[in-house]
């Protein structure tokens, strides 16, 4: 290659909000029921039913907004974007065009070299979600279940301001971390909660004029970004390299194989036909509207990292990956809030909870034990109540069902015994049954000791306090 | 100042609104239209210079519904009317190959 | 005199009183139907069982005293663009042939509570695109006045049916005149309210900016009591109007002293027929004798009207028409090669010829590269349209005019020619572009023998202005009449 090029992207990232019912009826949301069960006259595109607009979707969306440092469009509209396609029962998405509800912001992102840079946010629209199409393969047919349609979503739309995966990797993390902050959506991209098209442009190394751009679209999670941007480049500049043009469509990525292809069809012509919905009135947002919901506003991560730095003695990379998930930096705000060592508690959420989240595939945002019972377990483990892998075994099951941890030792038994007779018993007959040990021992092998701790504990059950076995240890040999 | 509508437009119209014409009706919508838009080109005649575009005839704003679960499940309404359909979804001719 | 000619006010008193019941008015009025429909076509379809089940409900509710309303017991005929549980409902259209909703438009729901007994639903111009009810899927409706002409459209069959006594009220619907027209043809009252003031949730919409429900009946004071119980809040409508001031029925006073009403000089002009403008000219003079003030002026914009109406008109239609798509609903065609083809020929079999023109006229106007020149064109002459009536409303009370440039034509002269179909529209479209209300009043007939309509259009929110005209008008000429 003897040119150098430069990759332009910008995205359109798709965002379901965490409302109970949908963005225009009182239809259920929730995840998992049974096709269609989650359907009325409205979703479903029946002749004569109307929509009407649900408030916490248009909170959710200036919330949003103002995170991102959007201008709120102070006089809003919804559009109707007409198309036709199964999975939209009225034929036309009820968008928004020409006032959509955000405009001009953008985020900080840090950039390979370290940097700073600024992802411009040219709109931000409020719009509903489309049904589901399964295919059935028996019947050769595809099978419509519209307990999605409605759902609301909101587009964010970027400027061109990216140029490579990582860039754009970091964008999103942002805006998830954004978004999650606010409770708007748990932005999950293997679910489907969020989801982004890429537009991808290259170009010459230094030229003004952007290349003529291509949307990607089927990207279901970070990898799959950064494949579908790292091919799309390739292929374009491939184009250019041999001298052929490269055309403005849309293409779907299909990660199985790697590659993308071209969703066109004569029978999509692409011409939406936008116009202001007349069954939708016009949205004002007034001072009022705009001051309540900044009343509302959470503390972000940055601000939080901030502080937890003046006020917690843990290290920054605990503060880091705590103040990922604001789940985590509540349930850690919590714990400390009852009374927890801010190290103990991060302790807690760095080691153990991190290696259960990794092997059993939870998330953050799901995690479902309560800050009071972690900090109940770290009193437990602090009074010398249990000693720690009885509180590694406890802090599983409350991983799990977010037992009490104090009920629980006190039902299993696992409490530590803090009975000098029988500690001293089990002792004993340990020596009398390790003569070898305890001649090591004696004999100045100091690792000795560990084995016949070991032992003690074992005669213990479990229930025994390793510092006071040592310590007795020491005194008998 | 007549409108003379295409035979590609009639096409490209008929891909938009999903109707399929016969050569017969073809003709006549061509005809139809073109009538139609030299009718509403009088339009152009009236200067509406700084008027804004009226989509709503009254000032009514914000009409909201608030969050709440108001809707059980009535698939079987929904689906009362369908022309085809399976396991409590709607059966349509497959939409990818 | 017939119970079937009775109006719905003195019937439901009649049956409040024991004179008569729910259920042997709606007997005879099934037999009148019976009698009467084969000929003038006004029902798609008649719900017997169904009309004497709710007529016996409803009389013993009377009977208890649960039912006091002042239509209680009438029975109503529905327009098929309005939505009835468990009854079919086909807009007059192939391609909804056997559409059954599960839930009832608002505005029937009102009704209902109030008493009324459906009788059935009644014929249309398919999806309400029409003057005169001959593009309807299930045969042109006659006018009851002469069975060669038409009744009017697009509520040719609810107005026919009132006029014919195969109903004792109807609801229709009106989009650019689509109840007054047809009242005027047919010799009825008909009311399109001010925008908002009936929930359209149930309404299939043709152009969802214009649409209204309202009432077709048989005297200004059924008018009003009709209107009175079918305007509501509604919250499943967004567009839907809190008003305080729908108690119509009182506005049923008979005086206009002081009333200032204006004719457009612009309805007065070319292409209106003689007789009628004799007939409405006529009309003027007896409010005027009344003392209200009558005055010429020129409204302007009037010929701008139509062109503004039909681009807006038919791009709502295409977008609201593309649901129809052989999937949830309605007709699909029986043979097709993929998804794209069963859209269109389930779509092409489905629409008549009118609809169907419609819809690719407003697919064109909203497409890239016209959207500005045509529909937003049309949307900022609607703002002028609007501000003309503003104007004219700062110096009268209402506007006088009439309904129609002529009576009913025959049946078969109208489609030949769709633009001289919808310079028909003249004198009632700009009031559906201003959501305005506006009132058919019969004020006479021509020398056919068939009738005129008088039209009186007020600012919004004035129904009780137009009411209180319409009746003392209605008063004074009926006491001529019996002279």
């Amino acid at each position: 290659m003897s040119k150098q090029y430069e990759t332009v992207i910008g995205l359109e990232v798709h965002v379901e909000l965490a409302t109970k019912t949908k963005i225009f009826c009182g239809c259920s949301t929730a995840f998992g029921a049974g096709p269609n069960t989650q359907t009325c006259p409205v979703c479903t595109g029946m002749p004569g039913s109307l929509p009407v607009l649900n408030k916490q979707v248009l909170e959710y969306a200036i919330a949003v907004g103002l995170a991102t440092n959007c201008d709120i469009t102070r006089y809003a509209k919804f559009d109707r974007k007409n198309y036709f396609y199964p999975d939209n029962p009225q034929n036309y998405q009820i968008s928004q065009l020409y006032l959509p509800i955000c405009q001009n912001g953008g985020v900080e992102i840090e950039t390979e070299e370290g940097g700073i840079k600024t992802v411009g946010i040219h709109e931000i629209h409020m719009e509903e979600d489309a049904g589901k199409l399964i295919h059935d393969e028996w019947e050769d047919c595809s099978l419509v279940d519209y307990n999605r349609s409605g759902v609301p979503l909101i587009e964010i739309v970027s400027e061109p301001d990216m140029r490579s995966a990582q860039e754009v990797i970091a964008y999103l993390e942002k805006l998830r971390l954004i978004i999650q902050y606010l409770g708007a959506s748990d932005c999950k991209l293997q679910e489907g909660s969020m989801r982004a098209d890429v537009n991808l442009s290259v170009r010459e190394l230094g030229a003004e004029a952007f290349g003529v751009r291509t949307e990607m679209k089927n990207l279901n999670s970070f990898r799959a970004i950064s494949r579908a941007i790292a091919g799309e480049a390739d292929r374009q500049i491939d184009l250019i390299e041999s001298g052929e043009k490269v055309v403005q469509e849309t293409r779907r990525w299909d990660d199985a194989s790697g590659e993308s292809y071209a969703m066109r069809s004569k029978e999509d012509a692409q011409d939406y036909r936008y116009f202001p919905d007349p069954d939708l009135v016009p949205i004002s947002v007034s001072e009022e509207m705009l001051a309540e919901i900044r009343e509302k506003q959470p503390e972000f991560r940055d601000d939080k990292m901030k502080r937890y730095k003046a006020e917690f003695d843990i290290p920054d990379y605990d503060i880091d990956i705590i103040t990922q998930s604001k789940h985590m930096a509540d349930i850690f705000e919590a714990a400390v809030a009852l009374g927890a060592e801010p190290k103990k508690v991060s302790n807690w959420l760095m080691g153990e909870t991190l290696r259960l989240m990794k092997e059993r595939e939870v998330d953050a945002q799901d995690l479902r034990f309560s800050p009071a019972h972690l900090a109940t377990l770290i009193r437990l483990v602090d009074t010398k109540a249990i000693n720690s892998s009885v509180a590694k075994e406890v802090f599983e099951v409350m991983f799990e069902e977010n037992v009490d941890p104090e009920q629980y030792v006190e039902e299993k038994g696992l409490k530590t015994v803090n009975d000098e007779g029988a500690l001293k018993k089990a002792v004993e007959e340990v020596i009398a049954a390790n003569p070898q040990s305890v001649a090591d021992y004696r004999g100045g092998k100091e690792k000795a000791i560990g084995f016949l701790v070991g032992q003690t504990m074992k005669a213990m059950k479990g229930k025994a306090d390793p510092g006071a076995i040592n310590r007795m240890l020491k005194e008998l040999l | 100042m007549a409108n003379i509508i295409s035979d590609e437009t009639i096409e490209y119209v008929g891909i938009l609104a999903k109707l399929e014409l016969s050569e017969e009706e073809k003709e006549q919508a061509k005809k139809d239209m073109g009538r139609m838009l030299d009718y509403i080109d009088k339009l152009g005649g009236l200067d509406t210079t700084g008027v804004e575009p009226m989509s709503h005839v009254f000032p009514i704003q914000n009409v909201f519904r608030e969050d709440v679960v108001t809707n059980g499940d009535t698939r079987e309404q929904m689906l009362s009317n369908a022309p085809q359909k399976k396991d409590g979804m709607f059966m349509v001719p497959r939409t990818f190959q | 005199m017939r119970i079937t000619d009775m109006t719905a006010v003195l019937l439901a008193e009649a049956i409040r009183e024991g004179k008569t019941t729910a259920v042997e008015a709606t007997e005879a009025m099934l037999e009148r139907i019976a009698d009467k429909d084969k000929e003038l076509n006004c029902y798609v379809t008649v719900d017997k069982e169904g009309a004497l089940k709710q007529a016996k409900q409803v009389q013993e509710k009377i009977e208890k005293g649960e039912l006091t309303g002042s239509l209680a017991g009438v029975p109503v005929a529905i327009k098929d663009n309005l939505c009835t549980e468990g009854l079919l409902t086909t807009c007059a259209s192939r391609i909804l042939h056997n559409f059954v909703p599960a839930y009832t438009a608002e505005a029937v729901v009102n009704l209902q509570k109030a008493g009324a007994v459906i009788l059935g639903k009644t014929n249309m111009d398919e999806f309400a695109m029409g003057s005169t009810t001959e593009t309807s899927a299930y045969g042109v409706t006659r006018n009851p006045h002469n069975i060669e002409h038409v009744p009017g459209g697009s509520s040719g069959g609810s107005a026919a049916a009132v006029a014919a006594g195969e109903c004792f009220y109807a609801l229709g619907s009106d989009t650019g005149g689509s109840i007054r027209q047809p009242a005027s043809y047919c010799g009825a009252v008909g009311m399109k309210p001010t925008y908002g003031t009936v929930s359209r949730y149930g309404l299939i919409a043709y152009g969802s900016s214009l649409d209204q429900i309202g009432p077709l009946t048989k005297d200004v004071r059924d008018c009003a009591t009709v209107l009175e119980v079918i305007a509501s809040h509604d919250d499943k409508d967004s567009t839907s109007l809190v008003r305080q001031d729908t108690d119509f029925t009182k506005a049923l006073v008979e005086d206009v002293r002081g009333m200032r009403i204006g004719i457009p000089n612009d309805y007065l002009g070319e292409g209106l027929d003689e007789e009628v403008k004799t007939a409405i000219l006529q009309a003027a003079r007896v409010l005027e004798e009344q003392g209200a003030v009558v005055e010429r002026f020129d409204l302007s914009l009037v010929e701008y009207a139509i062109p503004a109406y039909y681009t807006i008109a038919a791009a709502e239609a295409s977008s609201n028409l593309e649901r129809f798509d052989g999937i949830k609903y309605g007709y699909r065609a029986e043979e097709y090669t993929g998804l794209h083809h069963m859209y269109k020929k389930s779509r092409s079999e489905g629409f008549g010829e009118e609809v169907k023109r419609r819809i690719m006229l407003g697919s064109f106007v909203l497409s890239s590269g016209y959207y500005d020149a045509y529909y937003l064109k049309a949307l900022r002459v609607k703002a002028l349209i609007k501000k003309a009536f503003d104007e004219a409303f700062a110096k009268y009370d209402m506007i006088l005019g009439p309904v129609a440039p002529t009576t009913a034509p025959r049946l078969g002269e109208s489609l030949a020619d769709p633009i001289k179909m919808y310079l028909g529209d003249i004198y009632t479209i700009a009031v559906n572009l201003a959501g305005l209300p506006g009132i058919s009043v019969p004020c006479g007939q021509d020398s056919k023998g068939l009738p005129i309509g008088m039209q009186l259009i007020g600012d919004c929110f004035q129904e009780k202005k137009l009411l209180q005209a319409a009746y003392t008008y209605e008063q004074i000429s009926s006491r001529v009449s019996d002279l």
